[in-house]
């Protein structure tokens, strides 16, 4: 059972039943998910949450109503890595990593596209579509090929081959936009209104979609023993992650399922599109939109559409926002596989670097719990780094050619 | 100049359904006031109190968001395209 009521309008209060809309009809603000969290005080427990299933729907009771039973590829219950290899180079004390590489299709998506199925088929849809910078598309093409519908994907065609192959793979329709995500985004927003008995994800699900990231807060806190973390790092695209990993925080909170105060939030974005980063480090209430340009695909979104309320979360408890160039996300991107043996995509190497970046500053406190979260497998991004990943020497199928190369990569000593 | 807006699904219903509406207008800003000159109604869903665009309201004038334009002030050409598109986040 689910402990939602209705939606809500972030902007000016209105409520409407939890149906298939996204914006509010008198001011465009985005609808929310809200819950009777009087009600599941004392209900929604520790050991009921831990007698759930090992994936993201232990925690149903406090997302969209799922229906008759959830769309589970098996979402979530991603580890949460205590990184002290890395925590050490960074001159940190406590450093977790929330491993969301470990999801179905390889990105923290799974989690939204499984709550925003789920209330797709609830709401009697039976056509699965988004607009993404990639990693959505390959989530919304296999959950959908997991339950049979036909899914319509839209993304811009220059995206990671990488990318296109794993959501092709799936068998659905794929639309390469000449353009950006802000172009594929816009594109998407029109066409639901012209098709308004497709699922698109992200757009006519997407108060139900983005619930689905608070699950990485409850999850976390689960993990560190029912407490919150003091620090979280999360990687900043449209924002909505952030927004909901706060809202993920403030719930267990007034549940009373843990102990500590919010932690937090910082965000993380690549110079090459840092809207965010920039007005916050300005000072100002709005976004203004850039024209991306980074190897961080997966966050280039020039125009982030919940970026007040990210800098509303950012400046309420002393957080910062990164912004680093595309050749620090590519030297993370090797420091947390060396250190810690994860591989991350673009995005988990703008998460390091903006981590690294931050402490340096002094923003982040060395002495207290940091969590990052590594949203997405580096098998995503392999253009990334191909060219520089390589073996590390050729030889030929010869014992002296092998000794040779051992001994200049220092495996061996010379005098051996 | 003769332009037409375009109206997302939200405001369809206080134009009686119609997806676009052509206008009369030299301006962004012209072109929401003619329509609720037309239709009243429109221009408050889209403004704020000060006359400024709602935070989560885009417009795009020829396919280019007007906040790389001149915003409410940029200039119209005939025949042209005002979309007014929701803000929507997710990726």
């Amino acid at each position: 059972m689910s402990f939602a009521t209705n939606l809500l309008c972030r902007e000016c209060g209105t409520t409407y039943p939890t149906e298939a809309r996204y914006s509010c009809e008198y001011c465009f603000g985005p609808l929310e998910v809200a819950y009777d969290l009087e009600a599941a005080k004392g209900v929604v427990t520790r050991e009921s949450i831990a007698a759930g299933p090992n994936s993201m729907w232990r925690y149903a009771a406090l997302l969209p109503d799922p229906g008759v039973e959830p769309v589970d590829l098996g979402a979530g219950w991603t580890p949460l890595r205590r990184a002290t290899r890395l925590a050490e180079v960074l001159g940190v004390k406590e450093l977790w990593l929330k491993d969301d590489t470990r999801n179905p299709t390889g990105s923290f998506k799974d989690r939204v596209v499984s709550v925003a199925l789920s209330s797709a088929r609830r709401l009697g849809f039976t056509t699965a579509a988004c607009a993404s910078t990639g990693n959505l598309a390959t989530s919304v093409a296999a959950h959908a090929a997991f339950i049979g519908w036909p899914s319509v994907t839209i993304i811009p065609s220059d995206l990671e081959k990488s990318k296109i192959a794993m959501t092709a793979i799936f068998g659905g329709t794929v639309l390469g936009v000449e353009g950006n995500y802000d172009d594929v985004n816009r594109l998407c927003v029109e066409l639901v209104a012209e098709h308004s008995d497709w699922a698109f994800v992200n757009v006519n699900l997407r108060p139900y979609y983005a619930e689905g990231s608070k699950t990485l807060s409850y999850e976390i806190a689960e993990q560190l023993g029912w407490r919150t973390p003091d620090q979280v790092v999360v990687p900043v695209a449209s924002g909505s992650q952030l927004t909901k990993v706060a809202k993920g925080f403030r719930e267990f909170i007034e549940l009373g399922l843990v102990d500590g105060p919010e932690p937090v939030l910082f965000g993380a974005q690549a110079t090459g599109c840092s809207p965010i980063a920039t007005a916050f480090a300005e000072g100002a209430d709005v976004v203004t939109p850039q024209r991306p340009n980074t190897i961080a695909r997966s966050l280039a979104i020039g125009n982030p559409a919940d970026g007040p309320y990210v800098l509303d979360e950012l400046r309420a408890r002393g957080g910062d926002c990164g912004s680093v160039s595309d050749d620090e996300i590519l030297e993370c991107i090797g420091l947390l596989a060396e250190t810690e043996g994860v591989f991350a995509e673009t995005a988990g190497g703008t998460t390091i670097a903006s981590l690294r970046q931050m402490i340096r500053r002094g923003t982040i406190d060395p002495e207290k719990s940091i969590v990052a979260i590594i949203s997405g497998h580096g098998l995503k991004t392999l253009d990334a780094i191909v060219d520089t990943a390589t073996v590390s020497s050729t030889i030929k199928p010869s014992l002296a050619e092998a000794e040779e190369a051992l001994r200049f990569h220092q495996l061996v000593s010379s005098a051996s | 100049m003769n332009v037409i807006v375009r109206l997302p699904s939200q405001l369809r219903a206080l134009v009686g359904g119609a997806g676009e509406v052509p206008v009369e207008a030299g301006t962004v800003r012209d072109a929401i006031n003619a329509v609720d000159a037309a239709y009243p109604g429109i221009a408050f869903r889209v403004l704020d109190d000060r006359g400024a665009l709602r935070r989560f309201v885009n417009v795009f004038v020829a396919d280019e968001d007007v906040r790389f334009l001149d915003g409410l002030d940029t200039v119209l050409e005939a025949g042209q395209t005002v979309s007014l598109v929701p803000a929507v986040a997710g990726g």
